[in-house]
């Protein structure tokens, strides 16, 4: 080879080892442990009278014949032993466990403080606990893994920031916050592909999650008509309209028909 | 230039080890293991060490080490290339090599620099066939029959020609290609990669059967030609197959199951095998049945072929 044709390869090798580096540079420069934005301050929240505040509550159902649970093979990561079920639907006796329920509409222009505690988000037996997950927008999410293998966590959001991070075994927790609403953000771990999660990003304290019983409550709302909305990572969202006076203590019940 | 064993099994082999990372890749794919190792060009922080090999780590490190190997040989190759041959445009087509080799790398990492976003990540999928096919081609040249034997050539004058129909049969399969790339990196439906699988069929029966019934004679075009009528039903199969595991009863499956897994990846490195066999064919129709002159110009039929 001649000089000019070393140079040309030589050349070719730096530019292949700069993009290298630039690339390399740009995922350093995401903190790993930092919640996610740096908003403008938030406005004072809207006092609610605690004496007129009113609740909802109710079962979510699942209607017809409950789904046989798909089976989850953990047998790629020896370190995972976790319960082997799908958590898609869990409609113990025809309760829907895992519903989203929150206050979608009729809040209007009032603000909320956002908590200063964290969620927690615990990775144990290579499952997400909780499966689904309410937060504020702004509030920090800690997320801790309990496994003595290492996570990655991933979430696929739609209109936050996406990232992703690995977690070795007796790592420090993660911690993340969402700046933008967004209901069911998927969160999986590309490590092992069953485990998956949902994250609800509201901007309102106004939410509950259902329990095994299908059972949720939703407390300290001021007077006035809401839309409720319930949302199941599979069957999708209903609504229903609900109007409240001071000290109200509605029953507002949901079924999800099987698709 | 006199043929060179060496480096003609060189190429074999760096031709055989690409393949092989092609299957790697698709694991990767069919697995979603894409993102397991958070970054790169290290490996949860490591540029040597090799991380513990589980779940989807197993895929997408393997494919990684893979890849590194796949790049030092065509660093070998270019060089080796280089300074052997006499054809000038076979150094080139080395060069070339090495430079695919680095932009796919480099698209491997934007991938997951950027979470897998479906452009890039079938430009990944799309270019690691290209550099397949090249260093297909680059073992083709390097053979004792490219290069020693005189070949036996007869002339096209059908309309189209052979050689018109291997490159549409290229182009189709390409299009295929980046179809099902963006299907299997979420960036399309199924639909437009299973609606253009008949007219992929069509063009490559015509052109396998052109080549079969007007040229069987010539060993180097009718064995591309029944391999490629082969590789076709097999591909065809294995995306009826394909469709069932991932499409019709995979689509609310928890995790990727094996059926799902097995027949992608098959389907993927049966592609890779098609469009590679294609482009073989391609070659040899090129170097055995150039077009006519009487074809190349029209009007001038019956004129003697001018030297």
């Amino acid at each position: 080879m001649n000089k000019r044709t070393w140079i040309a390869l030589a050349g070719l090798l730096c530019l292949g080892l700069g993009m290298l580096a630039g690339c390399s540079k740009k995922e350093d420069a995401t903190p790993a442990a930092t919640p996610e934005a740096t908003q403008p301050a938030a406005p004072a929240a809207t006092p609610i009278d605690p004496a007129t505040v009113a609740s909802v509550s109710g079962t979510v159902k699942l209607d017809g014949a409950v789904p046989k649970v798909a089976k989850i093979d953990m047998s790629q990561d020896a370190a995972c032993k976790g319960t082997n079920t799908a958590e898609t639907i869990v409609a113990d006796g025809g309760n829907m466990a895992n519903v989203f329920v929150y206050v979608k509409d009729g809040l209007g222009t009032r603000t909320f403080d956002v908590p200063t505690a964290a969620v927690t988000i615990d990775q144990q037996g290579c499952k997400y606990h909780p499966h689904v997950l309410g937060v504020m927008t702004g509030q920090n999410i800690e997320i801790k893994n309990d496994d003595p293998t290492t996570h990655n966590i991933h979430p696929t959001p739609a209109d936050n920031r996406e990232w992703n991070e690995s977690q070795p075994p007796q790592a420090a927790p993660i911690t993340k916050s969402f700046a933008r609403e967004e209901i069911m953000l998927p969160v999986k771990c590309n490590q092992h592909p069953w485990m998956r999660m949902y994250i609800n990003v509201v901007k309102s304290p106004f939410y509950a999650v259902t329990g095994p019983d299908g059972k949720y409550t939703i407390a300290g709302l001021p007077p006035g008509t809401y839309t409720i909305a319930f949302v199941q990572e599979k069957l999708g969202e209903q609504t229903q309209q609900v109007t409240l006076a001071a000290k109200d203590s509605k029953t507002v019940d949901q079924s999800f028909k099987q698709q | 230039m006199p043929y060179n064993r060496a480096l003609h099994r060189f190429a074999m082999f760096t031709a055989g080890t690409t393949f092989c990372l092609l299957i790697a890749g698709a694991l990767v794919t069919s697995n979603d293991a894409g993102l397991s190792v958070p970054d790169w060009p290290t490996s949860f922080g490591s540029i040597y060490k090799i991380p513990h090999m589980v779940g989807g780590v197993r895929f997408e490190h393997t494919h990684r080490m893979i890849a590194e190997f796949v790049g030092l040989l065509t660093i070998i190759l270019a060089i080796w290339t280089w300074r052997v041959e006499t054809r000038r445009w076979m150094k080139a087509l080395a060069v070339g090599a090495l430079g695919t080799v680095i932009a796919q790398g480099v698209l491997g990492g934007l991938t997951v620099l950027f979470y897998l976003p479906p452009a890039i990540s079938s430009a990944h999928a799309a270019l690691a066939q290209t550099f397949f096919c090249i260093a297909v081609a680059i073992a083709v040249f390097t053979g004792l029959r490219w290069v020693e034997e005189v070949p036996e050539v007869e002339l096209d004058s059908r309309r189209p020609n052979l050689i018109t129909l291997t490159l549409f049969s290229i182009f189709v399969l390409y299009v295929q290609l980046i179809l099902g790339a963006m299907f299997r990196h979420h960036g399309m439906s199924w639909w437009p990669h299973v609606v253009n699988a008949p007219v992929v069929a069509l063009v490559l029966t015509w052109t396998a059967v052109r080549a079969l019934a007007v040229y069987a004679k010539i060993e180097a075009v009718r064995r591309p030609a029944i391999a490629l009528l082969g590789l076709l039903i097999t591909q065809l199969c294995l995306g009826f197959v394909a469709f069932l595991t991932r499409v019709a009863w995979g689509r609310d499956a928890v995790q990727p199951e094996l059926p799902m897994v097995l027949s992608t990846v098959a389907h993927v490195a049966v592609g890779a095998l098609l469009l590679a066999t294609a482009v073989v064919l391609a070659i040899q129709v090129w170097r055995h049945v150039p077009v006519s002159f009487a074809a190349r110009v029209p009007g001038r039929a019956g004129s003697p072929v001018a030297a």
